[in-house]
Order: structure tokens, then C-alpha cells, then sequence
């Protein structure tokens, strides 16, 4: 088991490694470079020529891929051209958000998804199957940023202004405007009213998605002997299903995790940016209309360094729930 | 004959002869209606002249599908052999719900090429800003108008061409390039399939959209640069796919049978190996042409991809975002229609994946 994990540690390294290589190709074959956004008539091109030599781009492509690799490696992204800070610094500040958010819209998916799986397995073929499944393909079928915009217009324009609802969820931000003057129990309320829409909207599409595996999933395992043995021995239904049949019927669903993962970062980059969440998405995108390259260099490669991150943790997951795979 | 669907209604196919007949009416109801726009059109641009033909081509298609239909069953068999495709269009056909929502993709994309007869407005052209900005829908614009004033109804349609040429034509890219890279993987095997899945894994490690930007952020955003970089950063999934599937394949005896015939390399993969691994490239374009739609729509919300004016799905979700309470329909149809289409083609990929499979056809 620990050998496994270690080996699967030891294969990341070249992936972490190429991913780097990769993102540092896509600047180096870039039209133009992180200086050229400065050129205008106030810069005489000396000043120009002395900023390139100041950040190392005078030098040929090898030493910069080098010398990248080398900062990558040790985590100095350099210094971000617009805010004048080590990019480091930001990202570190600002990765709990998004982490914050992706996680528990992860945790809503596969809460939500396993459940609705597993009550259309129980049904299958009835009613309630069919709807759901319907249902469930419309939101696997739409745009995370369009449901989170809808999701803005019903439960917190339309709840607060038109119909006067007693509940209703702020639509942008981390935290209400007076959140420093608030109690601490107050805090952890408001915090979490903010979390609840954008967290949501990401989570209902894929959740849609999971639905589809786990009921295929449970649907297997609800055909194999040893739960109709269970049923045979006069266990009540929700005994079988919950405590005999889930756990093997969850097998698969730990995979996808690891499949999933980019897809949350990606929606997640989307949501950030409607809801106006200060995360690593909504840095990205702004660096980018900025011309920031360093902050879209290393947001890119922390993006991928996470997936890959997770990866190993699906993989230790499955490992753990399935002892029928072993990796010796 | 004159009325298309009408032998199949007779003939007891109610549902696909009523929809022929419908479409026949609808065809021939926009040349009553919009006459004058034809005979402009003959003379019109290309995007007009094509929309021309498509219309020549779908009255063309309708009036010989009613010929075949009003003949005796045995002459109307679409495969005279029953072939592996025969098989799967008899068991898809019997999906009515793919059925239709292949139907719903045909009509759509029939729309998006009719476009320029069909528009009620021109997608660009701005109206009477101090009067005509931000109108609920009505009869005169039936989904509203923006806050420039445009007919929203007019930018969903043209929208539509934008976004549905991208996702397929980025599709058929990513599947080309996808399907070789993943046969010759596969087939090769050993140093060769070694580092092309290394490569894959990592392609596959960022988050897609991540990528896209991070690519776009150092070129001028423009419609062929969206394609391109759709098309070719989608490549990892049929790849694998493919090389999986080609990995079974390898082993059979037809395989084995061209390798004592001395058959080269490159004929044995596209003339055995790629045919054989198809089915499952079609069910996964199918579903991929959804989420390149939806993944286009979220780069042009973020200003990434389409420019404006040129109307697309997401930047129009995006223009409604200012105006989000006080006109909800400026981003709420265009999101619809992208639901519409690509929740069609979830559903027909669904029902091909269902048809294509010989173990679930039973």
C-alpha cells in the first residue's frame, strides 16, 4: 500500500515536470514578450532594453528554460508586472477561496449525486427513475455560468426585490459589506450565505453527472448474489441497500474524482468570475486582460499541479475501498 | 406526393410523417412569406446564397424521402445487407426519445444555415436607443431586445451558426487528430504509446478551460483561433479511447490475417484497425460537440472567445449580466438555446452509444 502510494508519488514528478515545460513553451512561442505591454511613446527603447535584461529576457531560450524550471521548482514565480508583489505572495493569499469553494461544491456533488444514483436505482424503471434521469441530463446539459446567473435572478434578485421571500442568498463576494463589524457567529452565517449559491451552481451540473455513474453503478451491484442472499435473510430494504450494497456500488464513483477534478477548477474559474469571488479563476482572467503574464503562468501551472494532486489522492482513495486492486 | 409525411401518416409512422409535413409547410410558408428576401438573396451575399441552397436542398431531401415512403416496404430498405450500421440504425430507431433529439439537432443546425432568410432583424444593427433599448419580449420582438437594442430573437439565431460551426468543426479536429494518434499508439505500442500517453496525461492534468485561456491570453482572441485551440486540446480523450479500443483489436484474427499478407503499417491502421474502433469515436464526438458548445460559450461569456458584435451564445449571456433583474431575457434565451442543443445531443449520443453497442442492443 505505502509502496503504491510512493510509486504513484515518484510518476508525478515527470508529469509536474512536463506540465512546467509546458506552460514555459507556451510563453516562449507567444508573439512578443512580458515587456512588450510597457512599450508606448513615454519609454525610451534603452529603458525598455534595460527592464528585459533586469527579468532575464535577453538571455537564450535553454538558460530561460532553466532558469524557469529552477523557479518553478522552488516556488518563486516571480513578481507580478501589474500589483508590483512576488506573485507568490498573491497566490498564497488567495488559494484557500478557491479551494473553499471547489471543495465544498465537491462535497455537495457527490453528496447530492450518490443519493438522487442511488434512489434511481431503488426505482429503477419506475416513474421517479425516468424523471430524474430526464432531469438530470438538462442540468448535465447546462452552462455552469448561465445556472449560476439564473440561480442570482431567482434566489436573489427575484427573491429579495420582487416576491419579498424571507430567505434570499447574496449574489457577489466572499462576505457582506459590514463583515468586520459583525459577531463571530454572525460571520460564520454570512460566510456561509455566500458560499451557498456559487458553491451550488457548480456543484448541480456535475452532481447530475455523478447521478448517472452511481445509479449504473448501483444497478450492477443490486443484480449480484450476495444482496439477494441479504434480502433472502429478511434484512429490512434500506439495510440491504445502505449497508450492503452502496459500499460496493461506491467503488467506482471514487474514480471519478480524479476525473472530475479539472472540470470543478474549470467550472470553477467560470462561478468566481459571476459571483465576483476573489479566487485563483478570477485572478487568472483579470492577469490576463492585464497582460500579467507572470500570475497566468504560475495560476496555469497551480491549476494543473492541484489536479495532479488530486489525482494521486483518487488514487490512494481507490486503493483503500477496493482491495481487490493491488499495485505491488 | 405533393404533401411530404402524408403516405407515412397512412401508413401508421404518425410522429415522423407529421414532422416532415410540418417542416414542409414551414419551408414553404418562409419563400411564401419572404419572397422578396429570396429574390434579394439570389444576388445576396454567400451567407445568403447558402442559406438558398440549404433551403433547395431540405425541400429536395423531403420530397424524395416521400417518394420512398409511398413505395412498398421491401424497396425502402436503406441497406439491401444487414451490416453492422444496418443493425445500429434499426436499434436507434426504436429509441424514440434519440430519435427525436436527433431530430431537434438536424432542425437546429437547418435553422442556423436559414438564418439569413429567417432573421427578423439584422443581429448588428442597433435600433432606436432611446425607445426601442431593453424591450420585454412582445410580438415585435419576441424575446426582447438588449440594452443596444438589438432583436434578441435575431442574435439567438444567428448565435446559433457561430456557436454550432465551432463546436463542430473544433470537434472534428480534436476526433481526426485524436483517432490517428490513439490507433497508431495503440498499434505501435511499446516507446511510441509510452510517450504519447505521457503526454496525454499531462494535456489531461489542466483544468481545459485553464488551458484554453492560458493559450488565447497571448493571441488576439478571434473565431479561427477559438476553433484551433478547441480543436486541438481535445485530442487527449479520443486518444485514449481509441488507443484502447485498438489494443483489443490488435489481437484478432483479421489483424493477424493482414500482417501474413505483408500489408503495410499505415494501411493496416486506416484501411482494419481505425473502422473497426468508429463506434465508439462517434458516441464520444456526439457528446463532445455538447460541451465544445458549452466550453465556447463560457470562453466568449469571459470575453475570450467570439468578439463582439459578432453574436454568440455566451457573450450574449454575458450581455445580459448588467441587466440581469430588469431584463432577464437578454441572458436567459440565448442560455435556453444552448440547453436545447446540447441537452439533443447528450440525448441522441446517449441512444447512438445505446445502438452501437452490440452488448446492450439485445
Amino acid at each position: 500500500m505505502t509502496v503504491f502510494l510512493l510509486r504513484r508519488l515518484v510518476q508525478a514528478v515527470p508529469i509536474v515536470l512536463g506540465i512546467a515545460t509546458l506552460v514555459f513553451f507556451l510563453l516562449a512561442l507567444a508573439p512578443g514578450d512580458a515587456v512588450s505591454f510597457l512599450v508606448s511613446p513615454n519609454i525610451t527603447p534603452e529603458a525598455l532594453e534595460q527592464i528585459r535584461r533586469n527579468m532575464g529576457l535577453d538571455q537564450p531560450v535553454h538558460i530561460r528554460y532553466l532558469r524557469w524550471m529552477g523557479s518553478m521548482l522552488t516556488g518563486d514565480f516571480g513578481i507580478s508586472l501589474t500589483r508590483n508583489e512576488p506573485v507568490r505572495d498573491i497566490i498564497l493569499a488567495i488559494l484557500p477561496n478557491t479551494l473553499t469553494l471547489s471543495l465544498s461544491a465537491i462535497l455537495l456533488a457527490f453528496a447530492g449525486g450518490i443519493l438522487i444514483g442511488v434512489f434511481q436505482a431503488v426505482r429503477h424503471n419506475r416513474l421517479a427513475d425516468s424523471a430524474l434521469s430526464v432531469i438530470g441530463l438538462f442540468f448535465y446539459s447546462m452552462p455552469s455560468f448561465w445556472l449560476a446567473l439564473m440561480l442570482i435572478l431567482v434566489f436573489s434578485l427575484g427573491a429579495r426585490n420582487l416576491w419579498e421571500w424571507p430567505i434570499w442568498f447574496p449574489a457577489s463576494g466572499m462576505t457582506s459589506v459590514d463583515y468586520p463589524f459583525m459577531s463571530p457567529g454572525e460571520q460564520i452565517r454570512d460566510r456561509l450565505a455566500h458560499l451557498v449559491l456559487p458553491s451550488l451552481s457548480l456543484a448541480l451540473v456535475l452532481a447530475a453527472g455523478i447521478a448517472r455513474y452511481m445509479r449504473a453503478s448501483m444497478l450492477e451491484v443490486i443484480r449480484q448474489d450476495y444482496v439477494r442472499t441479504a434480502r433472502s435473510k429478511g434484512l429490512s430494504e434500506f439495510r440491504v441497500i445502505a449497508r450492503h450494497a452502496l459500499p460496493n456500488g461506491l467503488i467506482p464513483i471514487v474514480t471519478l474524482l480524479g476525473l472530475y477534478l479539472p472540470t470543478f477548477f474549470s467550472g470553477a474559474v467560470l462561478i468566481e468570475t459571476v459571483f465576483a469571488w476573489p479566487g485563483m479563476g478570477r485572478l487568472v482572467v483579470d492577469a490576463i486582460f492585464q497582460r500579467d503574464y507572470p500570475v497566468v503562468m504560475a495560476g496555469t501551472f497551480i491549476f494543473a499541479v492541484l489536479v495532479v494532486i488530486g489525482n494521486l489522492v483518487a488514487d490512494a482513495l481507490y486503493a483503500i475501498v477496493d482491495p481487490r486492486i493491488r499495485y505491488e | 406526393m405533393l404533401l411530404p409525411g402524408l403516405p407515412a401518416i397512412l401508413g401508421g409512422r404518425v410522429a415522423a410523417g407529421s414532422a416532415a409535413l410540418l417542416l414542409w409547410i414551414a419551408l414553404l410558408a418562409t419563400a411564401f412569406l419572404g419572397w422578396e428576401r429570396f429574390l434579394r438573396a439570389l444576388s445576396g451575399t454567400w451567407d445568403e446564397r447558402l442559406a438558398l441552397a440549404t433551403w433547395a436542398l431540405a425541400i429536395l431531401l423531403l420530397a424524395a424521402w416521400s417518394r420512398r415512403e409511398g413505395r412498398p416496404e421491401r424497396a425502402r430498405r436503406a441497406w439491401p445487407a444487414r451490416t453492422q450500421w444496418a443493425l445500429a440504425w434499426e436499434a436507434f430507431r426504436k429509441n424514440r426519445l434519440a430519435v427525436a433529439a436527433a431530430a431537434v439537432v438536424v432542425l437546429a443546425y437547418l435553422l442556423a444555415l436559414l438564418t439569413p432568410l429567417l432573421a427578423p432583424f439584422d443581429p448588428a444593427l442597433q435600433g432606436e436607443l432611446t425607445t426601442e433599448r431593453l424591450l420585454p419580449p412582445s410580438s415585435r420582438h419576441p424575446l426582447g431586445t438588449d440594452q443596444f437594442a438589438r432583436d434578441v430573437l435575431s442574435r439567438v439565431l444567428y448565435g446559433a451558426r457561430i456557436s454550432m460551426t465551432i463546436g463542430f468543426v473544433a470537434m472534428s479536429i480534436s476526433m481526426t487528430i485524436g483517432t490517428l494518434l490513439g490507433a497508431v499508439s495503440g498499434f505501435a505500442g511499446g516507446r511510441v504509446d509510452t510517450v504519447i500517453m505521457r503526454v496525454v496525461d499531462m494535456v489531461l492534468s489542466f483544468p481545459r478551460l485553464v488551458l484554453l485561456i492560458a493559450i488565447i491570453a497571448f493571441f488576439e482572441p478571434s473565431i479561427f483561433l477559438i476553433v484551433a485551440v478547441l480543436g486541438l486540446t481535445q485530442w487527449p480523450h479520443p486518444t485514449r479511447l481509441v488507443r484502447g479500443e485498438v489494443l483489443s483489436i490488435r489481437e484478432r484474427e483479421f489483424i493477424q490475417a493482414g500482417r501474413a499478407l505483408g500489408l503495410s503499417g499505415a494501411r493496416m491502421v486506416l484501411r482494419h484497425v481505425v473502422p473497426n474502433a468508429l463506434a465508439p469515436v462517434i458516441v464520444a464526438a456526439t457528446l463532445g460537440i455538447g460541451d465544445t458548445i458549452v466550453l465556447e460559450a463560457g470562453l466568449s461569456f469571459l470575453g475570450l472567445g467570439v468578439q463582439p458584435p459578432t453574436p454568440s451564445w455566451g457573450t450574449m449571456v454575458a450581455d445580459g449580466r448588467d441587466n440581469l433583474f430588469g431584463a432577464w431575457w437578454i441572458s436567459t434565451f440565448p442560455g435556453l438555446a444552448i440547453v436545447l442543443v446540447v441537452l439533443s445531443f447528450n440525448i441522441a449520443g446517449d441512444g447512438l452509444r445505446d445502438a452501437l453497442d452490440p452488448r446492450s442492443r439485445r
